[in-house]
This record gives C-alpha cells, structure tokens and sequence, in this order.
C-alpha cells in the first residue's frame, strides 16, 4: 500500500458511457491482485474532496486499468483525462479474490459494472480452467462483457438473453453447476448479492463475493464502509480492509 | 542549507498549556484510529502528537451505513464512535504506540458524566498516555455528544470531575454548534480545564433527491473539511481575543498555509484530521512548509505565530 503517481495511457469508451482508464504505473500493476482496488484522487484540488475507489480491471505489462461509468463530478474529470496526465493514486487496497480451492470451473456472477474485476481475474485463473460468466443488467445497454467469455447474459427486460435477473438465469442453469465443481466469484449491486447469499447457501456452493461501499480513506482510518459480520453481531468489518472480496457467508448483505 | 542548519534556525516546538510537542502539528481523533494503519505511510515519531479515536468504557459498534457523504469541499461522517474501549485499547492497542517515540492524547467519549470520570480514571494509569481529550461536543451518537457541548454547565461538570480523576493534561473539545464558544471556554479555564480544542464538526445533513431520503442512516452527520474552516477560524480567533486558555486549532486544515492562519488567530498547536484521508503523509508535508514558511518570514519560534493577529478593533 503506497501513494504513486500512475501515468494516462488513453481513456477509452466503450459504450453507453462506461469507460476505460489505462494508467501507465509499474509500481502498481506489478503487484496489484484480482479484486484488490486503488483509491484515486481525480482532482488535484479540493473539488471533489475524496478519493474514489475503483477496483483493478485489467493488467498489461507495466499499465493497469479502471473500469467506471460516468455519474458524477469526479467520474466526468476522470474520462476527460488526457495522455501523460499524472494521477495520484493510493493502493493496492484491501483483499483480492480467493483462488484457492479444488473448484474445477470459476463462474463469474456479475451485474452492471459488477463485470469491472473480471477481465483481470481471468487472467489468473488456473492453467486449463474453462471459466463461465453470468452477466446481468436492466437492459442490454447495462451489460458489459468487455474481456469475458462463456458469457451468459440475463437482462431484466428481455432485450439481451434471459429475460430475469442475473440469478434467475443461474437457477436455469443449476444442474449444469452442480454437476461441475465450481466456484462463483460476484461483484454487483447488495440486491444482487444478497438473492446470489440465498442461491449459495440452498445448494451448498462456494461463492466469493467483491463488495462495493461509500468510503473516504481505504485502508480503514475513516470507518466509513462499516458491513455486518454473520459471526460477530457486536463488531463491523470494514469493506476496505477485511474486504472488499469476502466469503459471501461471512457477511450480511 | 541542510536539515540540521535548519533546525537551529526554527524551533518549532510548542507548549498547549503543561503539555509540550515537537511541533504543533496533531493527528485529529477519528483520523488516524490507533494509529497502526497511518503509520504505513508516515513516521510517527516526527509528529507533535496522536489524538486517538474517541474511546469509551465498553466497546461501540457504532452506526449502520450509510456513514460518509462526501459533500462541496467537505465530507459529512456519521461513525457514531465506533470503539474498541478502554480495556482493549489499553490491551491491544497501546503496545504499538508505545513503539513511537510521540505523545499519546486520549479522546474519551463517554454517555454520562460518570463514564467520562470512570475512564479518565483507568487510563491515567497507562505510562504510554500524555493527557486526555475530552469530546463533550460528537453530534453523531443518539446519547452524550451534543447533549454536553451546548450546555456550558455540563461541559463545567465534566472538565471538573476529570480534572479530579487525573494529574496529567485535559483538553476539551469544544463543538461549534453554539452561538458562543468562549462562554465553553470561560467554563473550562474556571473549572481547571488545561487548554480547548475547537472545533468538533458541525451538524449537517444530505438528502436524496430521488428517494427523499437522507443519505445518512443517523440522518444528521458531522461536517468537516476545507467546507469547515472559515467556521473553526471565527471560532478560535473568538476564544483567542476573549479567554486566556491555550488552543488546539482544528477544522479543514489542508496545508502549511491553512496551520499558519489557525496559529495566528490564536492556535497554539492544531490537529489534522480529514486530509488524513485524502493524504496521509499530509502532516510531513506541513511540518515541512511550516519550516520554510518561518525561514523564509524571520521566524525563530513558531510559537511566536501565535495569537498574533492584527486587528484595530
């Protein structure tokens, strides 16, 4: 965990106002983890005041990426960022995915931006794993499959693939899952993960799951992403440090 | 020139009252927790002092989330003290700030008047402790908090009875939601209080536009950030011009520039809190320009800075 200055590379968009960041920092991207996030200063004023944080996307040799959709003041800064611009970025920041495990088939479970870690994670997986993807959104415009494969796509109105939600479209496929031994590995909106906690535990599968929280610091000074443990009622974890990826039933979604 | 011939030329030490610190620069309680995850970015052994996260008897979960909204250059916190208490921080905690060579404030929160008095009491035994802040003044818990800070009665009773409990240095934290904060000071200075600090964050709130609800789970959260400053400035320079009691400055206290003003409107020391999470190696930073700044003007003793505000009036 350190403070560096990570270079723009490009700013890409890929559609529907989610955009990539490729910011040129070794420093970072030669020990960053699947699942592990940075938090980034947009601006160098104080407007907007924070830090924001944003799980890793994807690595290539010395570059890393961020993935985020255009929402606010600091995400809008972020897109118009121009080749050589310096960022200030603290990181890497909190727990990655799990990759251990006699699992034989990882299965992404993603909803919205939720898909943002999964390119780099892919990239990760063990040797001959053949990964599947569960990708859900409100309508085709909110899927992202950027660097997926094996996708499945649910869409709640129907306009790409399953018409449900992005857990529905697993129930679908649940005697597929269990005849494989699999793993899930989730990041999307608490609604999703908590319907995903009930799926996982009625059929006895493993999940990982990748939290996102409102927060100020990162590394667990501002106690601002507090999330109930399921096995200690008078403590909270914090999101930034004993997460953001927890065992879906260690916690209370 | 090098460190050492700068050294000789600024002092940069200060007193607040009994205590004395390196420089003035203080890490604000809830900013730094226990100080461990801070100290991964800075040397805490070049600091003035560490105020720790506000402690009571027994541990506090604190608030469900939502807790922190960022707000125009500022934030709103509603942590609700979340704690480890007394007998964990004095277990767990303490060992490791002992490994720093820097003084330890301990912020105490407490509910009533006699848990303020109980846990001054235990943790005056601890070594490792310099002296105690005490916040009469956290609008962010249901009990306590504000309930003390805007009555200057309560806030005489509490300075009091602690002060009685312990011989090493009590500081008040003072909240600015009142109309007049040197009448909290009057009372702290009458009742045998060491020195102020002000301010604690003001109360605000955020709604959502499209639920109609507030943002907050608490509703109502503690301001704080550059938002804050111009308060806290009026606030200090108000207790500076009207008591004589030391001041610890703090609110929205970003930059050399931003400690420097603090100092002149009457701060002997002040405490960094929110830039601790924007950037935590803020208070080397500052540390560094306030040097350069006292070099640069002529200034031996950055005590000097002091109250030494030019007004006609």
């Amino acid at each position: 965990m350190f403070i560096q200055n990570a270079v723009v590379e490009k700013s890409i968009e890929l559609e529907n106002s989610v955009y990539l960041l490729k910011l040129y920092c070794p420093e970072i991207a030669s020990v960053i983890r699947p699942g592990q996030f940075l938090n980034i200063k947009v601006s160098e004023t104080i407007q907007p005041l924070l830090r924001r944080p944003f799980s890793v996307c994807d690595v290539e040799g010395e570059c890393f990426y961020i993935m985020f959709n255009v929402l606010g003041e600091g995400t809008q800064m972020l897109k118009d960022k121009k080749k050589g611009e310096l960022i200030d970025v603290l990181g890497p920041l909190g727990n990655g995915f799990s990759f251990e495990g006699d699992y034989e088939v990882p299965v992404i479970v993603a909803g919205g931006l939720g898909a943002a870690p999964f390119p780099f994670f892919l990239k990760k997986i063990k040797p001959g794993q053949n990964p599947v993807c569960f990708i859900g959104g409100r309508s085709q415009k909110d899927v992202i499959k950027y660097n997926l494969k094996n996708v499945h796509v649910a869409t709640d109105d129907g306009s790409e693939g399953f018409k449900g939600n992005v857990i529905e479209l697993l129930k679908e496929n649940l005697e597929t899952l269990k005849n494989k031994n699999v793993k899930i590995f989730a990041c999307g909106p608490n609604a999703m993960l908590r319907a995903l906690k009930t799926f996982i535990q009625e059929n006895d599968l493993e999940c990982d799951a990748s939290l996102e929280s409102a927060m100020a610091c990162g590394f667990g000074i501002c106690q601002g992403c507090p999330i109930e443990s399921t096995h200690n009622k008078d403590k909270y974890m914090l999101v930034c440090k004993d997460g953001p990826v927890f065992n879906i039933r260690d916690i209370v979604i | 020139m090098s460190n050492t011939e700068k050294q000789k030329k600024v002092d940069l030490s200060v007193n607040v009252g009994p205590l004395r610190f390196r420089n003035p620069v203080l890490l604000a309680s809830g900013t730094v927790g226990y100080g461990n995850e801070i100290a991964d970015f800075i040397d805490l052994s070049k600091i003035g002092g560490i105020v720790t996260k506000s402690l009571s008897l027994n541990p506090r979960k604190g608030n469900p989330p939502q807790r922190i909204v960022e707000t125009p250059s500022g934030m709103l916190n509603a942590i609700g003290l979340a704690n480890v208490g007394v007998e964990a921080f004095i277990k767990d905690k303490i060992p490791f700030l002992k490994k720093f060579d820097v003084p330890l404030i301990c912020n105490i929160a407490a509910s009533s008047v006699d848990e303020y008095v109980e846990c001054t009491r235990i943790l005056t035994a601890e070594d490792a402790i310099t002296g105690f802040e005490i916040n009469v003044s956290c609008p962010n818990v249901k009990e306590g908090g504000l309930q003390f800070g805007n009555n200057p009665a309560a806030v005489g009773e509490i300075t009091r009875k602690v002060k009685a409990v312990t011989n090493k240095p009590v500081i008040i934290k003072l909240s600015p939601n009142v109309s007049y904060i040197s009448e909290f000071a009057r009372v702290v200075k009458e009742e045998g209080g060491d020195a102020v600090s002000a301010i604690n964050t003001l109360v605000g709130t955020a709604l959502d536009i499209y639920s109609r609800k507030p943002k907050l789970f608490n509703i109502n959260g503690g301001l704080s950030g550059p938002a804050v400053k111009p308060v806290a400035l009026a606030k200090v320079l108000e207790i500076s011009r009207n008591i004589d009691i030391p001041i610890i400055g703090i609110g929205g206290i970003f930059n050399w520039k931003d400690a420097v003003e603090f100092m002149i409107a009457g701060a002997s020391a002040f405490e960094l809190g929110t830039v601790n999470f924007v950037d935590p190696t803020t208070a080397i930073k500052i540390i560094e320009g306030l040097e350069d700044f006292c070099i640069k003007q002529g200034i031996k003793k950055i005590s000097e800075l002091t109250a030494s505000y030019k007004i006609d009036k």
